[in-house]
């Protein structure tokens, strides 16, 4: 039975990944998930200068999901490196960056600071909901995704995906935009712009106004975007949105993602990585499929 | 009402002591780094459990609160201060609540919590019965530095829960402090504290029990004093008790709550503002549910 699959030229042994700004730098969850087991390691976005993120609360639970406004806080690329680099290339999986910027020149700024260190993917964050400047406001419109994504192209060492935002229109036009870009993946989706209010108190939850939902709330969206992009575009997806078990992990990797990630379900169980996986063997073996690759896509 | 366990406590106040006096001393206060780096706060040794606990006993304790004792692995290490993550068996609710640990009994493998319905996650843990299960996460967050020399201890509302396992646990001489909305808020009668602390004093908004006022008019009132604070209460109280720590220039410890996602410290959910830049992020905040929840109360912005 073989769960490895491909992104581009990158071989990962697993086709689960943890999703960016959910497990930081791996360094907290590697008390309870075996990072070498992982596909790879997402890290948090990280920016040429440290951000402070948004002010308290940046969070607010809603039914069967969460809205989160943590606003990219990081401590920039250099810290990354010195601090939380050398602890991830210890670990056999597979490293993917997370890049944010609020302007073009940041975002290159960091694909090349990072030229050099020993990182197997970038993800372009073009997609972040949380910040006022820069972030989604690269992803809502085709014209820019080209854009941004072939000046990151043409500048990085590294293969590159393109995070994309549901906060669009039309998103196979994105998808296509990345793809002529140059992009060597996309990762989608991004969080959905959502908001709640305290009724009590007669004011938003949260300081920001509005927050990013994520949860199993969104799923069906999730995996409805990754087909339609899968449709779009021939490189690699990695699906996510509200996965918590081994069966969504199955859906969105028929829908056409060839790798999917986990977030804010591993903020209900930290061990959910394994739980996942072991439910897709299940089925790999129930089903008598040999390679997982044989059902990616399949719709 | 009703303490069952009270003879209970007392003999193991006198068990407590032994241990506690044998106990590794944490260092004359200098630095606040220096503390941290000397103790064992900083979690090397430690390992959190993610674990299915058991159910001991849960009862509700007056018209708010609930005490519900579960049988875990975390009883073996963790300490005051500390707090734990229970897990809802609804799906719908992703997000643990984190709920700081009133008392441990090493010896039993309990650990005991006190907690109010704020919602609908509480409000499932309340029909928690004796044999059932919980998910939970811990103990988590670093707890109080245990330091040797005379402590004033306030609490305000719910934050006197983490002050009950502390009071234990400290060495030396204690003053407890606990201040309530009014009487039916109430979580420890005054005289519960007598095994492990010098003097106890209550106070109400509405006098309804003990003094009538706040915790630091009974302060200034009975002119209490000491050389270390350890305080936990709402964030109006955790400033008036900051500034009067800074007034007599002495260490005040304090507990901080906040809305938590992962409790681990790897989202950024939980984050309060500091004086100093934190090395994990560069920026002026640091981790409530990772470098906290207790902080030096002068490390920390609570404007």
């Amino acid at each position: 039975m073989n769960c490895g699959v491909k992104l581009g030229n990158i071989s990962l042994k697993s086709p689960l990944l943890p999703a960016s700004g959910t497990f930081a730098s791996g360094k907290e969850y590697s008390e309870f998930v075996d990072l070498n087991s992982l596909g790879a390691v997402v890290t948090k976005g990280v920016s040429a200068q440290p951000w402070s993120g948004n002010p308290m609360p940046r969070i607010a639970e809603t039914a069967s999901g969460m809205l989160n406004a943590i606003g990219l806080q990081n401590a920039g690329v250099e810290h990354f490196i010195q601090e939380d680099l050398p602890f991830l290339k210890q670990m056999k999986a597979k490293i993917i960056v997370n890049i944010c910027g609020k302007t073009i020149e940041d975002y290159l700024q960091v694909v090349e600071r990072l030229s050099s260190e020993s990182v197997d993917f970038l993800e372009i964050n073009i997609s972040c909901p949380n910040i006022k400047e820069g972030g989604i406001a690269f992803g809502q419109n085709a014209q820019n995704i080209f854009e941004i994504t072939s000046l990151i192209k043409k500048k990085a060492k590294q293969p590159i995906m393109i995070k994309l935002s549901p906060n669009v229109t039309d998103i196979k036009e994105m998808a296509k935009a990345a793809q002529e870009g140059g992009a060597d993946a996309i990762s989608l989706i991004n969080t959905l712009t959502g908001t709640k209010i305290d009724i009590h108190q007669r004011k938003f939850v949260l300081a920001n106004q509005t927050g990013g939902l994520s949860g199993p709330a969104i799923k069906p969206i999730a995996l409805n975007m990754v087909y339609q992009a899968a449709q779009a575009v021939s490189i690699p997806l990695i699906g996510m949105g509200g996965i918590q078990s081994g069966e969504d992990a199955i859906e969105f990797l028929m829908a056409g993602a060839t790798a999917v990630a986990v977030g804010t379900s591993l903020f209900r169980y930290p061990g959910i990585f394994q739980e996942i996986l072991l439910a897709i063997q299940d089925y790999m073996r129930r089903y008598k499929v040999k390679n997982i690759k044989d059902i990616i896509g399949i719709l | 009402m009703h303490f069952p366990c009270l003879s209970f406590y007392q003999i193991l106040a006198v068990f407590l002591r032994h241990i506690f006096v044998s106990y590794k001393k944490y260092p004359q206060y200098s630095s606040y780094l220096e503390i941290l780096n000397n103790s064992k706060r900083k979690g090397e040794n430690m390992s959190i459990c993610s674990e299915k606990a058991i159910i001991y006993h849960q009862e509700k304790i007056n018209e708010y609160y609930y005490s519900l004792w579960l049988i875990t692995q975390v009883a073996s290490t963790a300490r005051a201060g500390q707090f734990i993550s229970l897990y809802s068996k609804d799906k719908s609710r992703l997000l643990p609540r984190p709920l700081s640990i009133c008392e441990i009994d090493r010896e039993k493998q309990l650990i005991c919590l006190i907690y109010r319905i704020n919602g609908e996650g509480t409000k499932e843990f309340s029909h928690l019965q004796a044999n059932d299960e919980i998910d939970i996460l811990g103990p988590l967050g670093n707890g109080f530095p245990l330091q040797d020399k005379p402590a004033l201890l306030i609490g305000g509302g719910a934050g006197i829960i983490p002050l009950w396992e502390l009071a234990k646990s400290l060495p030396g001489e204690k003053i407890l402090v606990q201040g309530y909305r009014s009487l039916a808020e109430s979580i420890f009668p005054k005289e519960a504290w007598n095994p492990f602390v010098n003097e106890s004093y209550v106070c109400t908004e509405d006098g309804s029990l003990g003094e009538k006022g706040n915790v630091l008019d009974v302060i200034r009132n009975k002119s209490l004093t000491a050389q270390v604070i350890y305080s936990c209460g709402p964030r109006p109280m955790l400033k008036a008790v900051k500034d009067y720590a800074e007034s007599l220039s002495i260490p005040a410890w304090i507990s901080l709550e906040e809305h938590m996602a992962c409790g681990i410290g790897a989202c950024l959910a939980c984050v309060c503002k500091t004086k100093h830049k934190d090395k994990h992020s560069e920026v002026h905040y640091q981790r409530v549910c990772k470098e906290g929840p207790v902080f030096l109360a002068e490390e920390v912005d609570l404007s």
